[in-house]
């Protein structure tokens, strides 16, 4: 763990009350309702803090990544980096913000261009930041190569895409979102496409680099066996909203909100017992964005639900223990 | 090991494919045995030969082949002799079906998933098509589809429903085996689940046997009966579920099961060096010496299956 929850840290994000809303349109012109994929997500992480958003597709978590990355414009709320309001840049404010964030992909192939080899793609980014000089470019290029373990560089430099392995090609996209020297880092299930024997080897490298670096990252997966070798807080994404923010170890070993119990009950470790029993997993499937339930948006799967409270109201942030937040009305007392 | 009870026997099947650089030994040598009412997980890291080895074993082929042979006696008739005609009246989809890897993407998006789901029962089985869509609607309410779902298109249904579908679409025939390639793996947590959970009511309501081929080792042991490891195109161990999980044999298996992250303890996954060899032209001796940290002289030999108890493995330090 790189830090601890009761060290004083710099704030470096602060999302307050954050809304991504998106337009349906009928016919193009009229508005007749929204997709609400990220509804009320406020979190702050410090510099050099590792979180993990933990949810499944469809809940969220890539608008409010990519709102992160600046690429979408919030609905509602508010965005902050080092201080500076994210909506109050100009373009020029936004492009340098871009610069602070890596960001590394989900499927690496798919990330990297097939008709570039590893020296251009890394150098693009430092050409369109304006790193002018061709000899300083190399030389950047070749010490974050050396840092994702990419060598000997020489022979990598000069290699398309297509003739590395899934974890060089993902070493590759680690590369470039470290290029420019980022504050933050963004990464979106960075090793779901990788093989079982590879994942641990790339969890590890950024683990190395977050703590070389006093990197602020934003691990963003659905496999919780995953989050605990890598993250000091995790924030789990249900429906549009964060549901449980808890330490990483508290909130595997007490999970509050039913949601994150079905979460962790469906998560199975390598057990030939497994075989002997059915697993407990909630009734239906998270609901449309478009229109979502009343009331709690977990209310329609979970056995634990009260009738005329979960249905009507939704529920706020409660802080059933210190740095726990869990927005479910059985902990309102 | 002749039995009249045995349902699938594989013996040194071999699926070799002619490309522009050489040729790919995908599967080379396998045996497999799986009996009735039982399911073998098939685990492998991508490029082993996975699910050319479930290819082989449906005679689903490429026009590439380079070498198709063994024997694969299914109930105790080697079927490998059969022209491709009679293999697909008597075994494709009649005794042994597939899940292909991403099913739930490769449905007609123009033909409602009832009418999918009953083709098959159609062209194997000779029914009508009020009879196949009679069967079809018994499949849905095995493998939890809602019976109003039967006139729907896929587009309409969730990834988890349109998994659910292709699975319908496998058991239609009422084969005795299902071979499942990745069926899981696109899905979402909670989702496989409810796939996996569904997977075991059917083999414990229908009896029927699975072939699960996967990556995932976590979730293969919601299924598996018995546990192959696969590893540049052979199978490198088997045995029973019960003993290989908590001790496997092969460095190999024990080297992959050594990186797996585990949600319910506080072992430091540890990840596994170097690649595995090229297909096209693999090392002569044991093809997991260049990464195995107990090779010794014999390794470059190439090792034999030995039996340990009722576990199989290839490697010498088991000899």
């Amino acid at each position: 763990m790189s830090t601890r929850i009761d060290e004083p840290v710099e704030t470096l994000l602060s999302i307050q009350n954050l809304h991504v809303w998106y337009e349906l349109r009928r016919l193009g012109f009229n508005v007749i309702g929204h997709v609400k994929a990220v509804n009320g997500v406020s979190f702050e992480l410090g510099k050099g803090e590792t979180v993990a958003v933990v949810g499944e597709s469809g809940c969220g978590k890539s608008s409010l990544m990519k709102t992160i990355l600046g690429l979408n414009i919030p609905t509602d709320g508010e965005l902050s980096f080092e201080g500076k309001n994210l909506a109050k840049l100009n373009d020029a404010g936004l492009r340098d913000y871009r610069f602070e964030i890596g960001y590394v992909q989900q499927d690496p192939y798919g990330a990297l261009p097939p008709f570039m080899n590893v020296e251009q793609i890394l150098e693009e980014p430092l050409i369109i930041s304006g790193v002018t000089n061709k000899t300083e470019r190399l030389e950047r290029i070749r010490k974050i190569m050396a840092e994702v373990k990419l060598h000997p560089v020489n022979d990598f430099l000069h290699k398309y895409p297509h003739m590395l392995s899934g974890g060089q090609q993902q070493r590759v996209v680690i590369a470039r979102a470290m290029v420019l020297e980022p504050k933050m880092i963004v990464a979106d299930e960075p090793v779901s496409m990788l093989d079982a024997s590879v994942r641990v080897e790339i969890l590890k490298l950024m683990h190395t680099l977050q703590e070389q670096h006093h990197l602020s990252v934003i691990y963003i997966t659905h496999d919780l066996s995953t989050v605990k070798y890598f993250s000091a807080r995790i924030f789990v994404m249900y429906a549009g909203s964060l549901v449980e923010k808890a330490e990483t170890r508290r909130l595997l070993e007490y999970p509050l909100h039913p949601y994150t119990h079905a979460l962790l009950a469906a998560t199975s470790d390598p057990n030939a017992a497994n075989a002997e029993t059915y697993k407990s997993v909630p009734p239906g499937e998270p609901p449309s964005l478009a229109d979502p339930p009343k009331g709690c948006r977990f209310h329609p799967r979970c056995s634990k639900a009260l009738a005329g409270l979960c249905d009507v109201k939704e529920p706020p942030d409660f802080e059933p223990e210190p740095g726990h937040f869990v927005a479910c009305w059985l902990y309102e007392s | 090991m002749m039995n009249a009870t045995q349902l699938l026997e594989v013996k040194n099947l071999k699926l070799h494919f002619r490309t522009q650089k050489g040729v790919v030994q995908a599967v080379d040598g396998v045996d497999l045995d799986l009996d009735f009412h039982r399911a073998v997980v098939i685990l492998g890291e991508s490029g082993c030969g996975k699910t050319s080895l479930s290819k082989a074993m449906l005679r689903l082929l490429p026009r590439n082949v380079a070498a198709y042979s063994g024997e694969l006696l299914l109930k105790g008739r080697d079927v490998m002799p059969f022209t491709d005609e009679e293999y697909r009246q008597n075994v494709r989809w009649v005794s042994m079906s597939l899940v292909p890897q991403a099913a739930m993407n490769a449905l007609n998006p123009v033909i409602s998933v009832g009418e999918q789901v009953s083709e098959p029962a159609m062209l194997h089985l000779g029914l009508s098509k009020a009879e196949a869509l009679g069967v079809a609607y018994k499949m849905f309410q095995h493998v939890g589809i809602p019976a109003d779902f039967i006139n729907r298109y896929p587009f309409e249904l969730s990834g988890g429903m349109r998994q659910r579908v292709a699975l319908a679409m496998a058991l239609v025939t009422s084969p005795s085996l299902i071979i499942l390639d990745e069926p899981t793996s696109a899905l979402d947590l909670l989702t496989q689940a409810n796939i996996m959970n569904v997977l075991k009511r059917i083999k414990l309501e229908l009896g029927t046997s699975y072939i699960l081929i996967t990556h995932d080792i976590a979730t293969s042991s919601e299924l598996a009966d018995e546990v192959a490891i696969m590893y540049a195109g052979q199978i490198v161990e088997t045995g029973d579920a019960k003993d290989f999980f908590p001790a496997p044999l092969h460095p190999y298996s024990q080297m992959l099961m050594a990186s797996v992250p585990r949600l319910r303890s506080e072992s430091d996954p540890m990840f596994i060096t170097g690649q595995p060899p090229s297909l096209m032209d693999p090392p002569t001796g044991c093809r997991f010496a260049a990464r195995c940290p107990f090779r010794f002289e014999k390794c470059d030999e190439e090792p034999p299956v030995f039996q340990k108890g009722n576990r199989k493995v290839k490697c010498w330090l088991h000899q």
